[in-house]
């Protein structure tokens, strides 16, 4: 009887270890920036190139910074996420307009609408690799402090902006 | 004068290459080191994925102005995390991942000699009493067991 058992309880086992693994996210690579100041940077705004923005220049509020591309597809579904959080008027977003032409940007706004307070150029995708970029679209929130209190990489979602991003940016002074 | 192009070639040439080809070797276990994270199952130096050409790039430019290859993995892992490392390092979180491996086969051995004993056991010839012996030697046929 106690060794019939023990198939039984292997089955189990495994069975248990299958079913966590279905919930777990392996392209989700949890960031090593979570908690760190936002590396600095100095990059061309999109539609005024001689106008150069870092980081610094939005200390002392929070802010968020959205990765995108006009080549990117998946990014035309998060964009109606972000225009309505724009339109809330809570929190300003920023572009990071990742490896792109800045003409197929400025074209790709007019087309789906611009959320952004603007958008920064990284043609080369230099300042991707210092905020560990890997899969556009990525979005960081950005404290007051300038330290990114959270990274979502993938599709923003309505359920990520309403049940993580702002109730982190509510917590924030 | 093709002697004399061979004595330029080699003299020219040879501590060029002599000079790059460390680099390049340097570079390429560099490589195999770190992970694409866009194709998580190769490694930068296999990788065809846009992001492992700038992180190539990267790890070209940073060999070339002359830093270690630690210091070339922190930048790496600072900004990637720990999953970027093929070979991940020994740390609370990533104990069961090195030791796993290792209690599964003492498991498994115990398990192995816990089996064979009983098997031998098992073979060996039954514990048997007098009586036993004469009604197994009458059901064979037998006069008398051996012993």
């Amino acid at each position: 009887m106690k060794k019939a058992l023990i198939p039984l309880a292997l089955f189990l086992v495994i069975a248990g270890f299958l079913f966590a693994g279905l919930d777990l996210k392996p392209r989700e690579v949890p960031s090593p920036l979570v908690g760190k100041v936002a590396p600095d940077f100095e990059l061309p705004v999109l539609h005024q190139p001689d106008r150069l923005f870092k980081p610094a220049d939005m200390k002392g509020k929070p802010w968020m910074l959205n990765v995108w591309a006009s080549w990117c597809v998946v990014c035309r579904d998060e964009h109606p996420v972000l225009v309505a959080l724009a339109k809330r008027d809570l929190i300003p977003i920023l572009g990071l307009n990742y490896k792109d032409q800045p003409e197929d940007a400025k074209r790709w706004l007019k087309q789906f609408g611009d959320p952004y307070l603007f958008s920064v150029m990284d043609a080369e995708g230099r300042i991707g690799i210092d905020y560990g970029v890997y899969g556009v679209p990525e979005t960081y929130l950005i404290d007051g402090a300038g330290v990114i209190r959270f990274k979502h990489i993938g599709v923003l979602t309505p359920e990520i902006v309403a049940g993580k991003i702002l109730p982190l940016l509510k917590a924030m002074p | 004068m093709r002697r004399l192009a061979l004595v330029l070639v080699l003299a020219l040439g040879l501590p060029g290459l002599a000079q790059q080809a460390p680099q390049e070797a340097r570079l390429r276990l560099l490589e195999e080191k770190l992970r694409c994270l866009v194709c998580q199952n190769q490694s930068l130096a296999d990788s065809p994925a846009g992001l492992a050409d700038d992180l190539r790039r990267t790890l070209r430019e940073q060999v070339k102005s002359g830093r270690s290859d630690q210091e070339i993995l922190d930048f790496m892992v600072a900004r990637y995390g720990d999953f970027v490392l093929y070979k991940p390092p020994f740390k609370a979180t990533t104990a069961l991942l090195w030791v796993g491996p290792f209690v599964l086969l003492a498991l498994a051995l115990v398990t192995l000699a816990a089996m064979a004993r009983r098997r031998r056991n098992a073979t060996a010839e039954p514990d048997l009493g007098a009586e036993e012996r004469r009604l197994v030697a009458q059901a064979l046929g037998t006069q008398e067991d051996r012993k």
